[in-house]
């Protein structure tokens, strides 16, 4: 595995040479936290922050986005019939994204990447993305990212992963695009491989030796679907949910959205927006029966979901990758960790949840 | 790359008022391009998302046959934003649609069984399009006994009523329809409720028949017993299940049974496979 280093005197020159090819996004300093905004000529990404407040998802598959256009005006061509409208799929690098985000987009693409349907405007911007990710060398408390198929050097998902070594980065070449990305940088200077590789072995050790909290998932496959959904924690987990949503916004993985028309006068757009299983609006009936139809049904849904169905359907673990941002961010202060160790534990009892 | 959330273009071609409280209405839709009809290749039992430009989409079961050529129907009830608008539009206008989604009947274990087919209320749609089918000289065959029990709160709430009493005068299809009450004193059909009727007039179930049922919830909650008692594992229950969609294609998260998406898994289960999921719908 090809390994580049990168000398810090070099930094800004590499990025100002990879505008010319990329749209860049990159951590941002915003009020008292940081997000992943896209960076113009003069500007560097700010690699000080442990993680983003929210996680660059958007960058692939944003809040909001036009699906269609259309005219209603019946005076003109085609009016009523949905036209594609133009997108930018120019590629576009995200600098110093964490591994757990970039794992997210992983398990995401199960979702959009169907053997019977592609979602092309998830795929398309996923294919311009090339993801350079940057190693943690000091996770937060909230971290999980060990025991939820990830880890604070895990490189699969990435396309090349820097690792900070003092004045120089390392950055460890996963795909072709993660080449491309340095020649465009032209950061050139190979290292010698093995001795790198021992180094950034301890360096890894140590990183992961610093995570302190775990999830325990073996169990979750086996127990029966019914047995979980039925169980009488959910009472006590979601008591004081306030069904906010903002753990579904914050989450890396979660892809929820709607489908709304949007006009203005005789024009108009067919928008997705991103959605949340916290609303009851959410599965809400014409008919008025909601099959969600409490605070209990919602906060259940989200935590089998992510913990239950997704690890039946694809075989690929959790639907979670450890970033911690639902538990830091909750306003009632819910915790994945502490559900997941319920639900991984759950024996099948006649004590049951009311709903 | 093929975008699957770009509906075909449509033209409305024909739309009749279905019930007496003119709540539900029958769209007959032609192709704008023609090549769009092979496209929109269905079975019986899947369903379209219909699109009306600037509301939105509805997810609704195909009541037309895949033996019926030239044109697509739905049947669709007046509740919400996009359907209410649907029904203040005329023939002519332009709208489009999405499809075909969905699973559809388990055609290949109902052939060379005794079907009986379980309707109740608006839910006759994709019943109607299984009809259509079975009857054709083609298909029919292929089938042994067909029995319909159909019911609606009056003779003025059930569907297709031409077809209807077209099928009772057959030979080769055994019609039960039924209506909660009336006071017409010249109504020639069954008065009781569907689980009723169906513990009156439905043959005993076993290895050779297959049940499919669709109808209001508390239709199917009072049927399930009767067919139980009839014979019918719950692997010959075939049922259709309805929940709110966007997009059609697995994808939008909000249909979800434990599991399963009823827009993309579904929307046909059998009682089998639906017991092992937390049956949220």
């Amino acid at each position: 595995m090809k390994i580049v280093q990168i000398d810090k005197e070099d930094w800004e020159n590499g990025i100002k040479k990879l505008f010319e090819v990329y749209r860049l996004f990159a951590p941002v300093k915003e009020a008292d936290f940081h997000n992943f905004k896209q960076i113009e000529a003069g500007q560097l990404p700010d690699l000080s922050c442990l993680n983003t407040r929210l996680s660059p998802k958007s960058i692939i598959y944003p809040q909001s986005e036009v699906m269609f256009k259309y005219s209603l005006d019946e005076n003109e061509e085609d009016h009523h019939i949905l036209k594609e409208v133009d997108k930018d799929y120019s590629p576009q690098a995200v600098i110093g994204i964490r591994p757990c985000d970039a794992k997210a987009f992983e398990l995401v693409r199960l979702n959009f990447d169907s053997p019977d349907y592609k979602d092309p405007y998830w795929l398309n911007a996923y294919e311009a993305t090339t993801l350079v990710g940057l190693a943690c060398e000091s996770p937060c408390s909230s971290c999980f990212c060990t025991t939820a198929g990830c880890g604070p050097y895990h490189a699969e998902a990435l396309d090349l992963l820097l690792i900070d070594n003092g004045d120089q980065y390392w950055a460890k070449v996963i795909s072709a695009k993660g080449e491309a990305f340095l020649a465009a940088a032209g950061w050139t200077v190979a290292v010698e491989e093995q001795t790198a590789l021992k180094e950034i072995e301890v360096k890894k050790r140590a990183a992961e030796d610093k995570i302190s909290a775990f999830v325990k998932t073996d169990k979750l496959r086996e127990i029966e679907t019914n047995d979980l959904y039925t169980a009488a924690f959910w009472e006590e987990v979601s008591f004081s949910c306030i069904n906010c949503g903002t753990c579904t916004y914050v989450c890396p993985t979660c892809w929820c959205f709607d489908i709304q028309d949007e006009n203005r006068g005789n024009r108009g757009c067919r928008m997705r927006n991103w959605d949340s299983c916290m609303y009851p609006l959410f599965t809400l009936h014409g008919s008025g029966h909601n099959p969600r139809g409490t605070q209990l049904h919602r906060v259940r849904q989200r935590f089998m979901h992510k913990l239950k169905y997704f690890v039946d359907k694809y075989d690929a673990g959790i639907q979670c990758v450890g970033c911690g941002r639902c538990i830091r961010l909750c306003p009632v202060n819910i915790d994945i960790r502490r559900v997941c160790g319920y639900m991984n534990s759950h024996v099948a009892s006649a004590d049951t949840c009311e709903v | 790359m093929l975008n699957p959330y770009l509906p075909y273009p449509v033209r409305i071609d024909n739309i009749t008022v279905e019930t007496e409280d003119k709540n539900l209405k029958t769209f007959r839709f032609v192709f704008i391009n023609p090549q769009d009809e092979e496209k929109f290749s269905y079975r019986a039992g899947q369903f379209a998302e219909l699109s009306v430009t600037g509301k939105g989409e509805i997810p609704i079961g195909i009541a037309s046959s895949p033996t019926e050529k030239g044109f697509v129907m739905f049947t669709v009830n007046k509740v919400g934003l996009v359907s209410s608008y649907l029904h203040a539009m005329k023939e002519g206008d332009i709208m489009g649609v999405r499809g075909p989604l969905g699973n559809c009947y388990p055609w290949d274990q109902m052939e060379g069984k005794n079907i009986i087919i379980i309707g109740g209320g608006f839910a006759f749609t994709t019943l109607r399009s299984s009809i259509i089918y079975m009857l054709d000289p083609a298909n029919r065959s292929k089938f042994k006994d067909i029995h319909v029990i159909y019911g609606a709160r009056t003779p003025g709430m059930l569907l297709y009523w031409d077809e209807l009493i077209e099928w009772e005068k057959r030979d080769d299809i055994n019609m039960h329809i039924t209506v909660d009450g009336t006071d017409d004193p010249n109504w020639k059909y069954n008065i009781g409720f569907v689980p009723t009727i169906t513990e009156q007039k439905a043959p005993p179930g076993g290895e050779d028949s297959v049940a499919v049922v669709c109808g209001p919830p508390i239709m199917i909650k009072f049927t399930q017993p009767v067919l139980d008692k009839l014979g019918y594992s719950d692997d010959r229950i075939i049922m259709s299940l309805e929940n709110r969609m966007k997009c059609g294609i697995g994808m939008c998260g909000r249909c979800n049974i434990g599991k399963e998406f009823v827009c993309k898994d579904g929307p046909v289960f059998t009682l089998e496979e639906i017991n092992k999921t937390p049956r949220e719908y």
